[in-house]
């Protein structure tokens, strides 16, 4: 069982015009097994939050704490938090030109599991986790994200979640980009993830139609870099006849 | 041939060719004043298949050169190692040249020459290693319909000072395709140029170099596009790290009014590592037709990017594993095509060897 805790987090990112706050005090916790949808319009901070749990130097952290299981994980550098257990699976999945994508999951799972996987079971595990995502094998040999459509980086970010087992993931935006089938595919993945290794999600979305895949236990509303409302499943139902415009105004 | 004593055309440094070059580390190869050791280092390795030979005679250069150096080492030396390979003969495995005697007290002026008969297929490997002052005129002689791939691999150590020419002279539909690796040596100045004599040939010259500290490495190209329809890449790709590290790429691709039809590219990238290290890159096309394929150039000069070193680092890879990564992956592109999977592996070694001891 694993908690992440989220306290009054500030955090500012640097412009050509200055310092500018995004994150205006968030509170949030997210347990073992638990999937909590964070819901706002664009701008409101969603990915500011996601990133800075995950340690991007663009933010600064001008107060607050975010905890895993009591651990300080603002005092932690980037890998670390990700061998504490944390996992971000991006919007944009960058390109790593000349660096095949086996060669960076057995790199990762080797740093994350603090030994290399054994070969024969390793390429079992990846062809496993790459035929539940419908990619073709081909794909392993392939660049890092490097000419990858939209929903091939997202399959690759599930299918490193899926490899990687970590204890909470952030998922930023996992859905856009993707059509019906891709969406169904990559949901199935992160609900795998859920089961198996009794993952905490933290889902960003600007849509409910990924949470007809993703089961919400709780949602949230993102406005003005902080949690506006939260309630159940319901609440995403509120959103999508309504949308943003309440919170965005207030 | 004439043999050059005249001081006035030893280089002064204002010279456009070596207005980079640190002449005061050349050890007197370019003034004369460097002592001319009784030195034939380069030696084949390994059983030379049927249809090469390697013997030493004395040859005639192919094509002239406004290199003062290689006017020394012509003056000097008549006789060439010379590596032949006759024609319709088709080598499938690389054949390896190498270092056997190597010095620093004294310089060894070399002559080498490469041919290929026509239709002759080779891949050639030519392995500099150990601490010597080589001054080196290569020249490889493509004839119709020859296809030659040619790695140089100056794996030096750290005192050596190697400069070079490496010219070939490609008749019709010939292919040509170098893989130029610097790695090691204090100075290495390295001209690899290319001369058409007949339409149809194609050349592609790749090239890879990483220095660390203090360490001069100049790779300084020559593509002259003399005859019509022949093709020319060019892709240089280079990483420094630490203080005073120095490489040059300099891409002179010359489109002559006759050679219409043409297609050429070429490209440097660089991959700063750290404060204090200068990549110099200067393309430069000139165009004398407009009736061509094509021809273009592009260079870069870069430091690692923040949000690939965020991404691999976002999956438990520390920082200087991400780095070792970044570098591995800007490399491979081209040690890919050396295809001889030791030396790739061990060229890999080396590059991380050397990410490490400049601290980067």
């Amino acid at each position: 069982m694993s908690t992440l805790e989220i306290r009054n987090l500030q955090v500012s990112v640097n412009t050509d015009a200055g310092a500018v706050d995004i994150l205006k005090g968030v509170d949030l916790t997210i347990n073992s097994g638990e999937t909590h949808a964070i819901m706002g319009p664009n701008g409101s901070g969603k990915s500011t939050l996601a990133y800075s749990i995950a340690g991007h130097p663009k933010y600064t952290i001008v107060g607050g704490t975010v905890t895993l299981d009591g651990a300080d994980v603002l005092e932690m550098t980037v890998d670390e938090r990700a061998k504490a257990g944390l996992f971000l699976a991006m919007q944009y999945p960058v390109e790593v030109p000349g660096v095949s994508v086996s060669n960076f999951l057995r790199t990762a799972a080797t740093a994350l599991r603090g030994e290399a996987p054994k070969l024969r079971t390793w390429v079992a595990e990846v062809k496993d986790a790459m035929e539940a995502l419908n990619m073709d094998p081909a794909f392993a040999t392939r660049n890092v994200n490097e000419g990858f459509s939209g929903g091939e980086k997202k399959r690759h970010e599930i299918m490193q979640l899926e490899l990687l087992r970590p204890k909470i993931a952030i998922l930023d935006e996992t859905d856009s980009g993707l059509d019906v089938d891709a969406l169904r595919i990559v949901s199935e993945g992160v609900n795998r993830a859920k089961e198996n290794n009794n993952l905490g999600v933290l889902l960003i979305t600007h849509y409910t139609r990924i949470l007809k895949y993703i089961k919400p236990d709780f949602v949230h509303v993102f406005a003005n870099g902080h949690i506006v409302e939260e309630g159940g499943p319901d609440l995403a139902d509120k959103l999508e006849a309504n949308g943003y415009a309440d919170y965005v105004t207030k | 041939m004439s043999v050059l004593t005249t001081n006035y055309l030893t280089p002064t440094g204002r010279e456009e060719a070596w207005r980079f070059t640190p002449l005061k580390r050349l050890r007197g190869l370019h003034d004369g004043t460097a002592v001319i050791g009784d030195r034939h280092s380069l030696i084949s390795q390994g059983q030379l298949p049927a249809g090469v030979s390697f013997s030493r005679e004395t040859l005639a250069p192919l094509a002239s050169s406004d290199d003062i150096i290689i006017e020394r080492i012509r003056g000097a030396v008549s006789d060439v190692a010379h590596l032949s390979i006759a024609s319709n003969t088709e080598v499938h495995e690389p054949i390896f040249l190498g270092r056997g005697v190597g010095a620093i007290d004294s310089a060894e002026f070399s002559r080498v020459r490469i041919s290929l008969g026509s239709h002759a297929v080779a891949t050639v490997v030519i392995e500099n290693t150990g601490d010597t002052v080589l001054a080196e005129d290569l020249e490889i002689s493509l004839a119709p319909g020859a296809s030659l791939k040619f790695i140089t691999l100056q794996e030096f150590d750290s005192a050596s000072v190697y400069t070079a020419r490496h010219h070939a002279v490609v008749d019709k539909d010939a292919t040509f395709k170098s893989i130029t690796v610097t790695v090691g040596g204090d100075v290495v100045r390295i001209l690899p140029t290319v001369e058409f004599i007949a339409p149809g040939g194609s050349v592609e010259l790749l090239g890879v170099y990483f220095a660390t500290t203090g360490q001069f490495f100049e790779h300084r190209m020559h593509v002259d596009h003399a005859v019509p329809n022949a093709k020319s890449r060019v892709n240089f790709k280079g990483a420094l790290a630490g203080r005073d590290a120095h490489t040059v790429w300099i891409g002179d691709v010359l489109i002559r009014a006759v050679a219409e039809g043409t297609d050429t590219y070429e490209l440097n990238r660089n991959l700063l590592l750290s404060d204090g290290a200068r990549a110099d890159s200067v393309p430069n096309l000139e165009i004398e037709t407009g009736e061509i394929v094509g021809a273009g150039h592009a260079s870069t000069t870069g430091r690692f990017d923040d949000e690939q070193l965020f991404y691999l680092m976002s999956r438990g890879i520390t920082l200087e594993n991400a780095r070792r990564l970044v570098v591995r992956g800007f490399f491979n592109e081209i040690v890919n095509e050396i295809a001889v999977e030791s030396i790739q592996e061990r060229l890999m070694n080396r590059i991380d060897a050397e990410l490490e001891r400049a601290g980067a």
